[in-house]
């Protein structure tokens, strides 16, 4: 059979295409393959996007700046899973903490804390390094008064690292600032959730979260004002997730 | 016919005690397994839970013997390595483990599937359809077999299309999963490349000669101008005739209403032969469908355990209603070949998740896999596409096991009788990268494909991950001389075709529906 011949498509409609969408069309082609100049875009965005994952979350750096801007204790941790690749492969790793870390935790003689904000690479460095600190500082001004337990970062960790750090610190309130997966456009997009008493077992059904806070998307200080928001809330109601969100329609309507 | 076998089961259960599973055999089991000559008392496996005697399956490598408890340790561990199995904990713990018991699965009889449930039939509901559903009819050609007789059967010249299309009804996901892990990569693409399943909507999709790309047109925010503006790219690069099928942001019924009106509209004004769909949930779906929306294909999610599926908000029952509601719309259209279109559903599927939703019994991915085939035969689908590298690197790590994985799930779900697709895709976290999709796009062409997806420049900006862009469905046609859809293709010919391309120099007056 003969091969279709396609229309070239015209500038014009091209930057029309183009202004209404984010995704890649009108990218033109040459035979059937797409140019030179947007295939180069493509791997740029895609190394991007390697880069933040498997770049090493600058830890000590990360710590002090954390320190100086919010004027508190951080406690550094690791979690159970050794590198990159044993992170990548075995979630149930990074949701633990390494021997050392559960050791300095039960150290602490914690109890107290109405909240424990805890910072965690998860797979963008990147993201926490460059949002952590300044979203952290919004957010601590909000809720003036709290009593707040020392920030823990933790390297190689997932969410529910959280659950372990905030019940050993004996938190009723954990926030979980972590480096969300890189999209082709969007290497550093941080997210934030928040678990009401926090504690091994519980289930993301059980946590609020607030996504895609970066430059181009959720600016810190709309973030924090939700964040805040979300800790009233869970405090009124003791608990978070589906359900809190259930209550708040609720209570909209009601 | 098969549920007999596990009443059964039960019922000889209690006289066990005696010792021999074989002589407390029915006449049932004697009539589908023991009859066939190559299950004497010697054979070098030992198998199943036969007569309800639960026998351990073993095979020796030099001096060491290597011990399998039951079918589905057997199956995980003769399961080429993925990181889903590692994770579950199933994965053979050496390559002499797990060749060990490709060479145990490789003598084991056919028959013992029906006899060995991998997920208790009193359990599961899959189980029971699998069971249920056989056709022992279909089954007898190669009842006889064990599962390397049948790699070896599928891959000679006696296995025609025409009686691999015949087989399909007999052949358990189960077994195809088991044939599956004793073929290389080339042999999934050439038993797979024998075999057609084509199905109709109002483009024929599937037939020798043909590759279909889903166009999917993916907007952050689920804006109309945004999306039909991915739609109208597309379609200028011939993608579109498995479906336009659009994966929403939210899961809404105003919003899926609006977007179907949107393609619906632009399908009549340009007389486009496709079929569009909105990948909410199911019952979002049906909701719009009671409210008058102008519903196509109707889409859901699957996966292989009755509990998956729950953790997906579906049960059999629900994707029946489903299917019911959809061809009572009777919207397919006359085909190539005078056919009416009356294939209406849409699902996807992918390795591991079972396990992520914690809904795997010990079972290893690729067999859940399968057994999500299984669901999605019992509805005479459209469409099924595995989404291979979506579900990230802790199922499935590189670019090996992705590549590997697509085409398994191709060959399987084309030997169950399943008009599969794929999305050849990866997320940020895999090991994988856009050669690995040149890859598996290829190799998926060669092995005959239904369809592929066609993402604008292969990013999808609002699932964050990788998959195939229009050029690429373009690539794959030139380089293996595969026309459209015969629908769609004369349609690219036609004056409508034309007609979209003049009118494409001002969007805004195409968009708004």
């Amino acid at each position: 059979m003969s091969e279709i011949a396609y229309p070239e498509m015209l500038p014009a409609l091209a930057a029309k295409l183009r202004a209404l969408t984010p995704a890649r069309v009108a990218l033109g082609r040459t035979g059937v393959s797409q140019p030179t100049r947007e295939q180069l875009a493509f791997q740029r965005s895609h190394a991007q996007a390697r880069d933040a994952v498997h770049a090493r979350m600058q830890t000590a750096a990360l710590a002090s700046e954390i320190e100086e801007i919010t004027g508190r204790e951080v406690l550094r941790l690791h979690s159970a899973a050794t590198d990159r690749p044993c992170y990548l492969q075995r979630p149930d790793l990074g949701r633990t903490l390494d021997e050392a870390g559960r050791t300095r935790l039960t150290r602490l003689r914690p109890g107290g804390f109405d909240l424990a904000p805890v910072v965690v690479d998860g797979l963008s460095a990147l993201a926490v390094e460059r949002h952590a600190a300044l979203l952290l500082r919004e957010l601590l001004s909000r809720i003036e008064g709290w009593r707040i337990a020392p920030v823990c970062v933790v390297e190689q960790g997932r969410v529910a690292i959280g659950d372990v750090i905030g019940a050993a610190l004996g938190a009723e309130i954990a926030v979980v600032l972590i480096g969300e997966r890189p999209g082709l456009s969007s290497p550093d997009s941080l997210g934030a959730y928040v678990t009401w008493q926090p504690r091994p077992g519980r289930t993301d059904a059980e946590r609020n979260c607030i996504s895609n806070i970066r430059a181009e998307g959720l600016s810190y200080a709309v973030a924090a004002d939700r964040l805040a928001s979300l800790f009233l809330q869970a405090r009124r109601c003791r608990l978070t997730g589906v359900a809190l969100k259930l209550e708040t329609a609720k209570s909209l309507e009601g | 016919m098969i549920r007999a076998y596990y009443t059964l089961r039960r019922r000889l259960s209690a006289k066990r005690e005696t010792g021999n599973a074989q002589c407390v055999l029915g006449p049932l089991f004697v009539a589908a397994a023991l009859s066939c000559a190559r299950i004497p008392l010697e054979t070098p496996y030992s198998g199943g839970t036969v007569g309800g005697q639960r026998m351990s399956y073993s095979a020796s490598i030099g001096n060491h013997r290597y011990n399998f408890a039951d079918l589905r340790e057997l199956l995980a561990k003769a399961t080429p390595a993925r990181s889903g199995d590692v994770l579950a904990g199933v994965a053979a713990e050496s390559a002499e483990e797990r060749v060990a018991a490709q060479f145990a699965l490789a003598d084991l009889p056919l028959a013992n599937f029906l006899a060995a449930p991998v997920i208790p039939y009193e359990i599961d509901e899959v189980t029971r359809l699998i069971a249920d559903a056989h056709d022992a009819q279909a089954f007898a050609p190669v009842r006889s077999f064990t599962v390397g007789e049948l790699r070896d059967w599928l891959l000679s010249n006696e296995a025609t299309e025409e009686r691999l299309a015949a087989l399909a009804p007999g052949i358990t996901p189960e077994m195809a999963a088991a044939v599956s892990k004793l073929m290389r990569v080339q042999d999934l693409i050439a038993a797979a490349a024998k075999i057609r399943v084509v199905t109709r909507f109002r483009t024929t999709v599937g037939l020798r000669g043909r590759l279909s790309a889903r166009l999917q047109p993916n907007h952050p925010t689920d804006d109309p101008a945004g999306i039909a503006a991915s739609i109208l790219d597309g379609l200028l690069l011939g993608s579109g005739d498995a479906v336009i099928g659009i994966n929403p942001a939210g899961d809404d019924v105003a919003v899926t209403t609006q977007l179907l009106r949107l393609v619906d509209a632009l399908r009549e004004r340009f007389q486009i032969p496709a079929q569009s769909c909105v990948l909410a949930h199911v019952t979002t779906q049906i909701a719009a469908l009671e409210q008058g929306a102008p519903i196509d294909l109707i889409f859901q999610s699957i996966a292989g355990t009755e509990a998956a599926n729950r953790s997906f908000g579906v049960s059999l029952s629900l994707l029946e209603e489903a299917h019911e509601a959809g061809q009572s719309l009777s919207r397919g259209a006359i085909c190539a070949g005078g056919i009416v279109g009356r294939n209406v559903m849409y699902f996807e599927t992918g390795q591991g998740s079972a396990l992520s939703a914690n809904a795997h019994h010990g079972v290893d991915q690729q067999t859940l896999e399968a057994r999500a085939y299984a669901v999605a035969r019992r509805f005479e689908p459209m469409l099924v596409n595995t989404v291979v590298g979506f579900i990230g690197p802790e199922y499935l790590y590189d670019g090996k096991q992705i590549v590997r994985a697509g085409l398994e799930d191709h060959f399987c779900g084309k030997l169950l009788g399943l008009p599969m697709g794929c999305d050849v895709c990866y997320t940020n976290h895999a090991e994988a990268d856009q050669d690995d999709m040149d890859v598996l796009l290829t190799l998926l062409g060669a092995a005959g494909v239904n369809y592929i997806m066609g993402v604008p420049g292969a990013d999808d900006v609002m699932l964050n991950y990788q998959s195939t862009s229009f050029h690429d469905a373009l690539y794959l046609r030139r380089v293996l001389g595969l026309g459209p859809a015969p629908e769609f293709e004369a349609w690219l010919q036609g004056d409508s075709f034309g007609r979209l391309a003049l009118e494409a120099a001002n969007p805004e007056r195409l968009l708004t529906a």
